[in-house]
């Protein structure tokens, strides 16, 4: 039971890492980004690479999976995502990033191959730590929860207390009249979007571990990022985290307790909230 | 009260449907197929049953301009009715059809009071739900559907009672572009009455429609219900036609197929839908014959410059370029 539950939160922190930056994308720009997973696998990619061929320290690739994902975040950016800001309907949106992931599927597959890819872990991150008598948890389970939790603070942090964090708040509020204040509503979103890019990397990295890595990793995941922003509304750093958690022991729980049915649960609570409260449950109203 | 010119209306409807030269010549090409292209009649039966599948996305994108992420979910629904009724006895194929399309076409008119709300994201999220769910009941649901083996063992009989499906997909080649062709005689009708063009001005501009007092809700659930049972007879029939149901007719990638192949070939105007199929399972075959792994790559660079640069798909390319040589359309 302790184990489930820890297991879930393990994976919701992961997952919030994993996708807080398209509740951006899609709270600021309104942007449907379907290739958001793209860069989490680049951030994967990376890691595997440099641990497994050339034996970098597994905690200077999460930087550098991150750094990857987030220069890719800013030339995607910038050359194309932008042209698609104005005048193009969601349904265009979703062609184009659905192309974007077709194209980096195809991509990974031509160089790294189709197999699953196994990450050697440094012997800290091995095997169970004792938390209290009787209760056991896997080490790697813990460090998770820990870097996510504290990417998550820091996050929360920058969003509440600084200059830029209260911007891209007006931004998301209400992207009109932040441009009327004089807020550089563009530049702000294209920082943002690099540094969410950088934080699917980062989550990329860290969860090739528990997730597995391989080409078809963006579409596999690419639902559980949908639910977490649709179940936990954009503009804050509390909704998608309490989402992705409650998202994580859900799913947890029900592949422990109900394996039969596989992933329907979340399927079908995912299609509730949308209809029940299409702003999300935790967010705050859009603004459009 | 009759507004501006009611017979004139009538008239300028009635203008507009009416058959082109060019479509007579588009209808022959299948025809000609069949003598060309002998030995790839199963590849053409898949265009026909992609080509409809299309045309069914056509009816709600195109014309009410109802986003779906989801429509594999009514393909696949009638792909697993149809080889569902095969498999355990009842293989006449007609009345299978018309059982696919009224479980896929009930199922549309049930969910299209989930997509009724909320903006284009929540109704791209919804069907994209909705297909998951779809597809993950049939994968669990092993003993009836096969599960990720696909369904087995569908015995189809002949067509009418006398054409005997075989080997070389003749008979499954004729009666896929002939179960085409009529439903799209009577997508060219619906599109073309009243309720075509109420579906157009709801795309247009749905608030007006509700200020000028139309039934836009049962429109649209209207639409949703028809397309849904146009995709589930085109699932019907690829379940007919190789005989087999694989859990790939109900996943994502369907929808997504559907949706680029619309795209291609360019919305609302039917035609589009057939040339999009028709593009892109040429496009497939020849790309995937020569690497067969990454064929995506260029399925995806494709759809990059399509969004950049052709939104419009074929036909859009072809409108451009014919108000460019100075033919515009009258």
């Amino acid at each position: 039971m302790v184990t489930v539950l820890f297991d879930g939160i393990a994976w919701g922190t992961l997952l919030f890492v994993l996708a807080v930056g398209l509740s951006v994308t899609l709270g600021l720009m309104n942007f449907v980004n379907l290739a958001h997973g793209a860069f989490a696998m680049l951030g994967g990619y990376v890691t595997v690479v440099m641990l497994n061929r050339f034996g970098v320290p597994f905690l200077l690739c999460l930087p550098a999976a991150a750094l990857a994902a987030g220069a890719a975040g800013v030339i995607l950016e910038r050359t194309l995502y932008r042209r698609l800001y104005e005048g193009a309907s969601h349904l265009d949106q979703v062609l184009f990033s659905i192309g974007l992931v077709f194209m980096a599927m195809a991509l990974a597959d031509f160089i790294m191959g189709s197999q699953q890819q196994i990450v050697h872990m440094p012997a800290f991150l091995r095997g169970q730590v004792r938390l209290m008598p009787g209760v056991e948890v896997g080490a790697y389970r813990l460090f998770l929860i820990a870097s996510c939790g504290a990417t998550a603070l820091v996050l929360h942090f920058a969003l509440v207390r600084t200059r830029f964090g209260s911007r891209l708040r007006a931004g998301v509020d209400n992207a009109r009249t932040a441009r009327g204040l004089g807020i550089d509503v563009e530049r702000v979103f294209a920082l943002t979007f690099a540094a969410g890019s950088a934080l699917a990397g980062l989550g990329g990295a860290l969860g090739v571990e528990i997730l597995g890595l391989d080409p078809t990793f963006p579409v596999k995941y690419m639902v559980f990022f949908l639910i977490v922003v649709a179940v936990g509304g954009s503009g804050t750093v509390t909704g998608p985290l309490l989402a992705s958690l409650v998202l994580g022991v859900c799913d947890a729980a029900g592949k422990y307790y109900l394996p039969q049915t596989g992933a329907f649960i979340i399927y079908a609570v995912m299609v509730a909230v949308l209809i029940l409260k299409p702003q999300g449950l935790f967010g705050r109203a859009a603004a459009r | 009260m009759q507004p501006l010119g009611y017979q004139t209306l009538r008239e300028h409807m009635r203008a507009r449907s009416a058959w082109k030269p060019a479509e007579y010549l588009i209808w022959l090409i299948p025809i000609a197929a069949w003598f060309v292209l002998p030995t790839h009649l199963s590849l053409l039966s898949q265009i026909a049953i992609m080509g409809l599948f299309a045309l069914s996305l056509d009816l709600l994108l195109g014309y009410a301009g109802i986003v779906s992420l989801g429509h594999g979910a009514f393909f696949g629904l009638g792909a697993y009715v149809a080889g569902l009724l095969g498999k355990y006895g009842w293989g006449e194929p007609l009345s299978g059809l018309a059982a696919a399309a009224l479980v896929a076409g009930a199922f549309g008119y049930v969910s299209s009071f989930l997509v009724l709300r909320g903006t284009d994201l929540t109704r791209l999220m919804v069907t994209l739900g909705i297909a998951l769910m779809l597809s993950e009941v049939a994968n669990k649901m092993h003993w009836l559907t096969g599960g990720a083996d696909g369904l087995q063992g569908v015995a189809i009989w002949p067509v009418l009672g006398l054409w005997r499906f075989d080997l070389y997909g003749r008979v499954g080649y004729a009666y896929a572009v002939a179960v085409l062709f009529v439903l799209f005689l009577l997508a060219r009708r619906i599109v073309h009455s009243p309720f075509g063009q109420s579906l157009r001005a709801i795309k247009q501009n749905e608030r007006r429609m509700h200020a000028l007092g139309a039934p836009v809700m049962r429109r649209i659930v209207a639409v949703c219900t028809l397309s849904a049972a146009y995709a589930g007879v085109a699932g019907a029939l690829l379940a007919q036609t190789t005989q087999f149901v694989s859990l790939e007719s109900i996943g994502f990638g369907k929808s997504a197929d559907v949706l680029i192949m619309l795209v291609l070939g360019g919305t609302g105007r039917l035609y589009g839908a057939l040339l999009g199929a028709l593009a892109f399972m040429a496009m497939r075959h020849v790309l995937s014959g020569m690497t067969p792994q990454y064929w995506e790559f260029w399925l995806g660079a494709m759809l990059v410059l399509l969004v950049m640069f052709a939104r419009g798909g074929i036909f859009g390319l072809i409108d451009v370029l014919r108000a460019r040589l100075g033919w515009a359309r009258a």
